[in-house]
């Protein structure tokens, strides 16, 4: 990999160093947490509940966080993520409509539903975009809010038509507390995205450069959109139908890695992952502290922790400009 | 069409869509209840009608941009948080005694200084691109919501039903007390606005101008955000947040009326938002029988227009 | 008269403007001259009110903080830049909003002549029914110019009033400012960056450089290559024609 400065590659790979220590540290503080205490648990807690609940904390985790940093390249913009991009709401209307249609649907046709509302729905989304000729960057995400608004109020009256609204409560407000052994399994299916992704990323870089950009370097412009949108929908379904709604890791951890690290993605996507891993795993082992021994939904810390970031960083990046 | 025409217009519009909402399908029996009830709900349209409207034109005049509005600053989710917090800190016992006047006065306090925050964002010594301060405000509203999520949690399961019938008020079960006190005051600051509707004009112009033409920017535009921020209360109250109607209500206003007088655009926002959501609950009441809280048709039908209008016009 | 006193505006550890003293009399035409990030839109606007910062301004001996809003927009007026303004106006609005500080929105017979006179000033008469949007960036600025000309006040300070214009209305604002220091005795402050402008028009020159006064005298003391090489750092020939002073400072 040709890094043209050899002391920012020595800098990135000590991030990354820390960082994974960081991540064992957590997982394994993450596996020790629980309602019954450390000396009691069994190997078959253990396996049955604490190790796939810590798994699947840090997938989605590094592949929330990844999707978020592709999907700002692919629309080159700093805000827009699978949340704030209407792909959530779209692959929520995708799970709602399977479970109208049939309530006893397993979970890969779950995920196979809302992949395909969440793909579709990212497509028009992008193609939306590239129709407005957006006098103002803000207006971009903004148009991903209203858009999602639409499909919400959609989904939301069809919840209320075949009472499903406690559901798509559920769906929005992610936890990881109902995670067992074989009911999480489909969210491994985000590692092959991830490592397509790290093939990609030097792809996507050149694709938020532009459509013209992109192709006098050789880049296949529209299939790499496209597999950049495959790879944003699978990880926003799969996690939906797991967990349910995570926000702002989308938004916050490349952001966090961007401001300090510029937006080359091939230098980062290790580091963002990794950050996205360790940022969860921290929101849930506060989660289940704070109240111990109850539990609260992993989306409001995840939310609060979020938000606090978001703001830090806001600030942050105005002393480092000025 | 010259403005005064369509806002004739606009008023025969409302007039007879308030009259159908009050007479269309009347039960055979008790017509003086029923009459009495329904009189109350459209009070209740109309006063949230005007309330939002209002707020949400003055709010972007004031920021000099078509895209902000109160909620989206997350104004609303912040009502929401303070009611959450008083149940969570009182008890319901206790806020019961307190009245909901003095909540909702507590509440609206609190909104005012969150909105001069964010406002010296804008215009006070370390300015923020828009940008920023657009998402600033949008992410508040994400915490807030959260922050309120996580003290629902805490609360006594039985308290909580009482916040909720607080927290998602609608038109069905309106609370009499404070819908007089909040008629009161819309009227009165809708009559104090007649006669600043000239500064507003003014402030329209832009921070410079205004300032070289005498008018006090800084205290002029603190003094037009307190009255947004009570107004955006008010209506969080009686309906909870509806994110887009005044965004809707307001474009759309612009749009049939486009000049910079705001003696015309406040009225006729005002009746279009009174149009809308007296239609719409009329629609839904009694065309279609269902009990789809009309938030979410506002949302829909705000959503549509307002992503066809960024679609064919390239802004707001 | 206007008095500036020990003026400085900083921007973090930044001056900007650095401890600039100065008075400028009734009854003239004064420009700012300097080179870019000198300090002269800056210094204009802590005069104007529209920045903030240390220092005393004086505006006929009293202090210009003073002043309630309204007084101070009968005798001081100041336009920067023009574009801002997204608002659905015709010309002939904008500049009616001259009168604000006279007569809020109800103009007066007399007031909606001195919008006229203003208008057909900035030879805006066939344009005064058009909307804002729908004019080039050059009458636009002719527009925002004509509205601070109704505004009639005593002091008129302007910054970079000739962006946007063409030659010909360039020179036609040149000598109507100058008609209106002349004529009606009013006291004109400009921040030009084209010298030639500043050395035909002006009374006094006013030099920044880097934040500090360099120069504040009669424009011939200060048109001379001397003076220049200090204030920009370039050598500048100065020759004569028809009486002025010009800078062929191109080569």
């Amino acid at each position: 990999m040709p890094f043209v400065n050899d002391q920012r590659y020595r800098e990135d790979f000590m991030h990354r160093y820390i960082l994974l220590t960081l991540v064992v540290i957590f997982s394994l503080a993450s596996l020790s947490l629980g309602v019954i205490s450390f000396e009691e648990t069994t190997m078959h807690i253990l396996v049955q509940s604490r190790l796939p609940r810590t798994i699947s904390i840090l997938i989605s985790g590094m592949s929330l966080a990844t999707a978020g940093a592709i999907m700002q390249l692919l629309t080159s913009n700093r805000f827009v993520t699978p949340t704030t991009g209407s792909t959530t709401e779209w692959a929520k209307l995708g799970l709602l409509i399977i479970l109208i249609w049939t309530p006893q649907a397993s979970v890969v046709t779950k995920t196979l539903f809302s992949f395909a509302f969440g793909f579709a729905g990212t497509i028009s989304f992008l193609f939306i975009i590239k129709r407005i000729k957006l006098k103002e960057a803000t207006l971009v995400p903004l148009v991903g809010i209203i858009y999602g608004n639409i499909i919400a109020s959609i989904a939301t009256y069809l919840g209320y038509q075949h009472d499903l609204i406690q559901s798509i409560q559920s769906w929005t407000q992610g936890t990881f507390a109902l995670i067992l052994k074989g009911r999480y399994e489909v969210l491994y299916l985000s590692i092959p995205c991830l490592i397509v992704a790290m093939l990609y990323a030097n792809r996507f870089t050149l694709i938020s450069m532009g459509r013209e950009i992109s192709i006098s370097l050789g880049v296949r412009y529209q299939a790499t959109l496209y597999v950049g949108l495959l790879i944003v929908s699978t990880i926003s379904a799969l996690v939906l139908v797991t967990v349910g709604v995570i926000p702002f890791i989308g938004l916050v951890v490349p952001n966090m890695v961007t401001l300090y690290r510029g937006e080359n993605l091939e230098q980062n996507i290790t580091t963002i992952a990794l950050l996205g891993g360790l940022f969860l795993l921290a929101c849930d082992i506060i989660s289940r502290l704070v109240l111990h021994p109850f539990e609260i939904p992993i989306s409001v810390t995840a939310s609060i922790i979020g938000c606090l970031l978001f703001i830090l960083l806001i600030v942050g990046r105005r002393r480092h400009a000025a | 069409m010259q403005p005064r025409h369509t806002l004739t217009i606009l008023v025969i519009l409302v007039a007879l869509s308030a009259a159908l909402f009050l007479f269309y399908q009347l039960p055979g029996g008790a017509v003086a209840y029923i009459l009495e009830r329904r009189a109350i709900k459209l009070a209740a349209l109309i006063v949230t009608a005007v309330a939002i409207a209002i707020s949400t034109s003055i709010f972007q005049t004031v920021s000099g941009n078509r895209i902000l509005t109160p909620s989206i600053l997350g104004l609303d989710t912040l009502y929401l948080l303070v009611q959450t917090l008083l149940m969570f800190l009182l008890g319901a016992k206790s806020l019961a005694m307190m009245g909901r006047i003095s909540d909702f006065l507590l509440s609206v306090a609190v909104m005012i200084v969150f909105s001069l925050a964010l406002f010296s964002l804008l215009f006070g010594k370390h300015t923020m691109p828009l940008t920023m301060v657009l998402f600033l405000g949008m992410v508040f509203g994400q915490l807030f919501g959260a922050l309120a999520s996580f003290f629902q949690l805490l609360i006594d399961p039985n308290e909580f039903l009482t916040v909720q019938a607080r927290m998602f008020a609608s038109f069905n079960s309106v609370n009499t007390a404070l819908l007089f006190s909040s008629s009161v005051i819309v009227a009165a600051i809708a009559c104090a606005l007649v006669f600043f509707l000239d500064i507003l004009d003014v402030l329209s112009l832009g921070r410079e101008s205004a300032i070289t033409l005498g008018v006090d920017h800084r205290r002029a535009s603190r003094l037009f955000l307190i009255i947004v921020a009570i107004l955006t209360a008010i209506a969080t109250a009686l309906v909870g947040p509806v994110t887009f109607l005044g965004l809707l209500v307001v474009s759309l206003a612009r749009q049939i009326a486009p000049t910079y007088r705001h003696s015309i655009i406040l009225p006729t926002s005002c009746l279009l938002s009174m149009l809308f959501l007296i239609v719409g609950q009329l629609l839904f009441e009694r065309i279609f029988h269902f009990n789809t809280p009309i938030s979410i048709i506002i949302n829909f039908a705000g959503g549509i227009y307002l992503l066809s209008h960024l679609i064919l016009r390239g802004t707001v | 008269m206007i008095t500036i006193n020990h003026a400085t505006k900083r921007y973090g550890s930044r001056s900007v403007v650095n401890d600039v003293s100065l008075s400028i009399g009734e009854g003239t035409l004064t420009t700012l001259i300097g080179a870019n990030g000198a300090g002269k839109s800056t210094l204009l606007s802590l005069v104007g009110r529209l920045l903030e910062g240390e220092g005393e301004f004086l505006l006929e001996g009293k202090r210009i903080d003073r002043y309630p809003s309204t007084e101070l927009a009968k005798r001081l007026s100041m336009l920067r830049q023009s574009n801002h303004i997204t608002v659905r106006l015709t010309v002939a609005e904008l500049v009616g909003f001259g009168r604000f500080p006279y007569s809020r929105s109800r103009l007066t017979a007399a007031d909606r002549r001195i919008v006229s006179e203003a208008i057909e000033a900035m030879d805006l008469t066939n344009l005064s029914g058009k909307y804002l949007d729908q004019l080039s960036g050059g009458e636009r600025q002719r527009a925002s110019i004509a509205m601070i000309i109704a505004q009639d006040t005593k002091y008129i300070l302007l910054d970079e009033p000739l962006n946007n214009l063409d030659m010909a209305h360039s020179v036609h604002i040149m000598k109507l400012l100058r008609t209106l220091v002349d004529e009606r005795g009013k006291t004109v402050i400009l921040v030009l960056h084209d010298i030639n402008f500043a050395s035909c028009y002006s009374d006094a020159i006013i030099a920044m450089k880097d934040g500090t006064l360099v120069y504040h005298a009669p424009t011939d003391d200060v048109i001379t290559p001397d003076a220049l090489q200090q204030i920009y750092g370039m050598e500048i020939p100065v020759c004569e024609h028809r009486g002025r002073r010009f800078c062929l400072y191109h080569l």
